[in-house]
């Protein structure tokens, strides 16, 4: 992926020389290529005389960072406090069930990424998912079936 | 727009600028917090423009976002003035008729109004509705008046005032003094007296005479979003504060480290960083005095305990966020080994109201050891979902029941949480205390952050001590052995009790966890881990005897230790619980009782929230 360098040493002299900048030029890179490719880890280390152990280290400590690309759709299931006492947990689980994946990880033709959030000040709509940047308030595990049946506006659709 | 150029041209500016505002016939505010816009607020005020247009009445109408209201329950909310209308529920639906009802007939749209659950009373107006009525709403209402992208907005209401009275009238330890007097102490978590910090820091010695301020804006706290709020809807009282406190310490630069999750934080931030330098009040010879400050914003990496100081600090520095001890204060040796002044962003927000009205006036709210007010996020089981302020030492029960109108679902309380996953777990029969620092603590809570998770009896609280432990150990950052190790070893003993593979040993090990965990762990993460688990320990150990001993989940919700079954004489035969069975696990004619397989039966609960008849039991 030859974009991929190129992408990594371009973001690298937009913060030249701050000595606080590996993580912000990673996030960069995250929010443009949507992960943290090994050709990008592998750019910052060299544009940054930084240690590549250092480099990795700091991208699988953070949340933030992912180094694999996520599915064409994203499900994130909040599981902040408020969400939880509301039946948060079984809303997860139902989720997990259906994709038949866990949470964090990626469907296997690459169509879904199931993700967890703590809190997204939606607490009174809880429990939230949101597919795709759109919000459903209020879920069940019930929900959850029509969620990902393909009708994406009529389950708990709270607009 | 021109740069200010001296402290007094501060109050010149807002003569102007609400001269200029008295033209406008109404003002329509569509609140534009964290829940409203989670529901689509944005489509509301889409809708709201589209409809000004239409009706040709843009020119005498002056529609504006404004920060969280705070009722969170009844978004998207828009108010309008004159009169201080207070819609709820409002949809893009609604546009129409506000704009010809509303503001061109001066009709009340009664169906938008908030109706109270128990009197049955309609409000017009915020100051008519209950929720509002028993707050003292000092940030929060500047929140709830300004548009935050414009600082116009912050200026008429009197901001930056305090920041000409720093720099033209007061010596730094004045200010220092000020704020001691006031009693403030840190929103953060720990309740640290904050003059105390600054002190620290204005008398450390650096060699170059680089200090650092941070404005903690991490907020890790999985239920509460006070901080947001703040900094998403006044990010300019954060930029004042910490301009006073920069002042104050003798630093001249400054970062907010701002929670990975919140975008629209960051950009708030920025947008109001770039005004106040536009006007000379922020970067070079602020208000011509020849004071400097800059302040730059970091995204944190996503990591709770990165809302940790010096884990925070490692983070700023490019390192992994691993805190360290702290023999040595950051006070004295911070960021970049430079004595550094970290306080959190409601901390930061409180300080010009302090400078302004003076540390007594702060002081005479609250109690004795804990003064001013606190923001609550107040979440849950409960009514009024949203955003309090109350003065400290405000009773729960008053919060709980006034303001947030109860539990919801004819559901009684069971218990309260406070402070985020280092806080305690309090029963019902507690909430006639009074919330403040030392009263929480005494209480084996905390005040952390200010997250009140209001809990109903359906609730286990085995369950619920399980989702912070697991929580923290996945936060745990893993540096030091106790809270890796210790964090894991409670999951795992807190698994098993809630899969009916617990015994009496269980629950002494893991209070040995406890206390090794309390005394042992490099920073407070682990220190205070064991505090929902002590908790629940102390107030609801008979639903842990009942886990352990009985094999029974009382409150229902841990799979293992429950089986479902049919209420025969509740049941309609109505067939809703079959259909939605994901198993095929229930049978039954329709018009007669149904009832479960137990086999089969996955004890997953969805004919539990089908059912509209209660008619699903659990053993
Ligand atoms: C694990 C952990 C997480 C914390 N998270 C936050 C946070 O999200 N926001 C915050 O302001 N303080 C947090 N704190 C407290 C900070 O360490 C620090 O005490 C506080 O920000 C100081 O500001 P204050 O004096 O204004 O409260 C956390 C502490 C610990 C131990
Ligand atoms: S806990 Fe889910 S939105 Fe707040």
């Amino acid at each position: 992926m030859a974009t991929t360098g190129h992408a990594a040493h371009r973001i690298i002299e937009k913060h030249a020389g701050a000595r606080d900048a590996l993580i912000p030029i990673l996030q960069d890179i995250q929010a443009e290529e949507g992960y943290l490719s090994q050709e990008a880890l592998e750019a910052v280390s060299e544009g940054m005389s930084i240690p590549l152990i250092q480099v990795y280290g700091v991208a699988t400590f953070f949340r933030a960072f992912s180094l694999e690309p996520r599915g064409r759709r994203v499900v994130c299931a909040c599981t902040g406090t408020a969400c939880h006492v509301r039946g948060a947990s079984a809303v997860l689980d139902e989720l997990e069930r259906q994709l038949g994946v866990c949470a964090g990880q990626t469907t296997g033709d690459g169509e879904y990424s199931l993700e967890t959030v703590n809190c997204l000040g939606a607490c009174a709509l809880g429990p939230v998912v949101v597919v795709d940047g759109i919000n459903h308030g209020h879920m069940t595990r019930a929900d959850v079936q029509h969620l990902l049946g393909g009708e994406p506006e009529s389950a708990g659709a709270d607009r | 727009m021109s740069r200010l150029e001296g402290p007094n041209q501060i109050a010149e500016l807002q003569r102007e600028i609400l001269e200029k505002r008295g033209k406008f016939g109404h003002e329509i505010a569509v609140c534009g917090g964290p829940g409203c816009r989670a529901i689509g607020c944005e489509e509301v005020f889409r809708a709201l423009r589209d409809e000004f247009q239409r009706a040709g009445c843009g020119e005498d109408v002056h529609l504006k976002w404004t920060g969280c209201r705070g009722l969170c329950a009844g978004g998207t909310i828009v108010v309008i003035d004159p009169g201080g209308i207070f819609y709820q529920g409002v949809t893009p639906e609604d546009a129409r008729e506000i704009v010809e009802e509303t503001v061109l007939r001066g009709a009340v749209i009664e169906r938008l109004l908030y109706v109270d659950p128990t009197s049955g009373e309609i409000a017009r107006a915020q100051d008519e509705i209950p929720f509002y009525r028993g707050q003292t709403r000092l940030l929060l209402e500047q929140i709830a008046q300004l548009d935050p992208s414009n600082i116009e907005d912050y200026v008429a209401a009197g901001g930056y005032a305090a920041l000409a009275k720093t720099l033209d009238r007061l010596q730094p330890a004045e200010v220092i003094e000020e704020i001691r007097i006031s009693g403030l102490r840190g929103r953060g978590g720990g309740g640290f007296p904050t003059a105390r910090k600054w002190t620290a820091c204005r008398e450390a010695a650096s060699s170059d005479g680089t200090k650092y301020l941070i404005c903690n804006a991490d907020e890790g706290d999985p239920g509460a979003y006070m901080d947001r709020s703040i900094l998403e809807g006044n990010p300019h009282s954060v930029i004042e504060g910490m301009l006073i406190g920069a002042y104050a310490v003798g630093a001249n630069q400054g970062y907010v480290y701002v929670r990975h999750e919140y975008p629209l934080a960051v950009q708030s931030i920025l947008t109001a960083r770039d005004q106040a330098q536009a006007r000379g009040l922020l970067g070079e010879n602020i208000l011509g005095t020849g004071f400097d400050f800059h302040i730059k914003v970091s995204r944190g990496g996503g990591a709770f305990v990165c809302g940790e100081s010096t884990a925070l600090i490692a983070s700023l520095e490019g390192k992994i966020g691993e805190p360290r001890p702290k023999h040595v204060h950051t006070a004295v040796r911070g960021l970049f080994n430079k004595p550094t002044v970290l306080n959190n962003v409601e901390t930061w927000a409180n300080v010009p109201l302090i400078i302004s009205r003076g540390g007594a006036w702060f002081a005479g709210i609250g109690t004795e050891s804990s003064t001013g007010t606190k923001v609550f996020s107040l979440v849950g089981n409960i009514r009024n979902t949203g955003l309090v302020e109350l003065p400290m030492g405000t009773p729960l029960r008053m919060i709980i029941e006034s303001i947030g109108g109860g539990v919801p679902g004819g559901k009684k309380l069971k218990a309260v949480q406070s402070g985020g996953p280092s806080g305690g777990c309090l029963p019902a029969d507690r909430i006639d205390l009074p919330v403040d620092f030392d009263r929480l603590a005494e209480a084996g809570s905390m005040m952390g952050s200010g997250g009140l998770i209001v809990m109903d009896d359906e609730t286990c609280m085995v369950d619920f001590a399980k989702y912070f432990v697991e929580f923290l150990a996945e936060e745990s950052c893993g540096k030091c052995v106790v809270c890796r190790e210790g964090l894991d070893r409670m999951r795992d003993i807190l698994t098993a009790i809630t899969e009916g593979n617990g015994t009496p040993e269980s629950i002494e090990l893991l209070e040995e966890l406890c206390e090794v965990m309390k005394d042992a762990s490099l920073c407070a993460l682990g220190a205070t881990a064991p505090n929902p688990v002590l908790s629940t320990l102390r107030y609801f150990r008979d639903e842990y005897d009942a886990h352990v001993n009985g094999g029974r989940c009382p409150a229902g919700v841990c799979r293992a230790l429950i089986t479902f079954h049919i209420d025969a004489a509740a049941c309609t035969g109505c067939g809703a619980c079959a259909r939605e069975c994901p198993e095929g696990a229930i049978s039954g004619e329709i018009g007669l009782a149904h009832s479960i397989d137990a086999e089969m039966c996955i004890q997953c609960g969805i004919c539990r929230t089908t059912c509209r008849f209660d008619a699903v039991m659990t053993d």
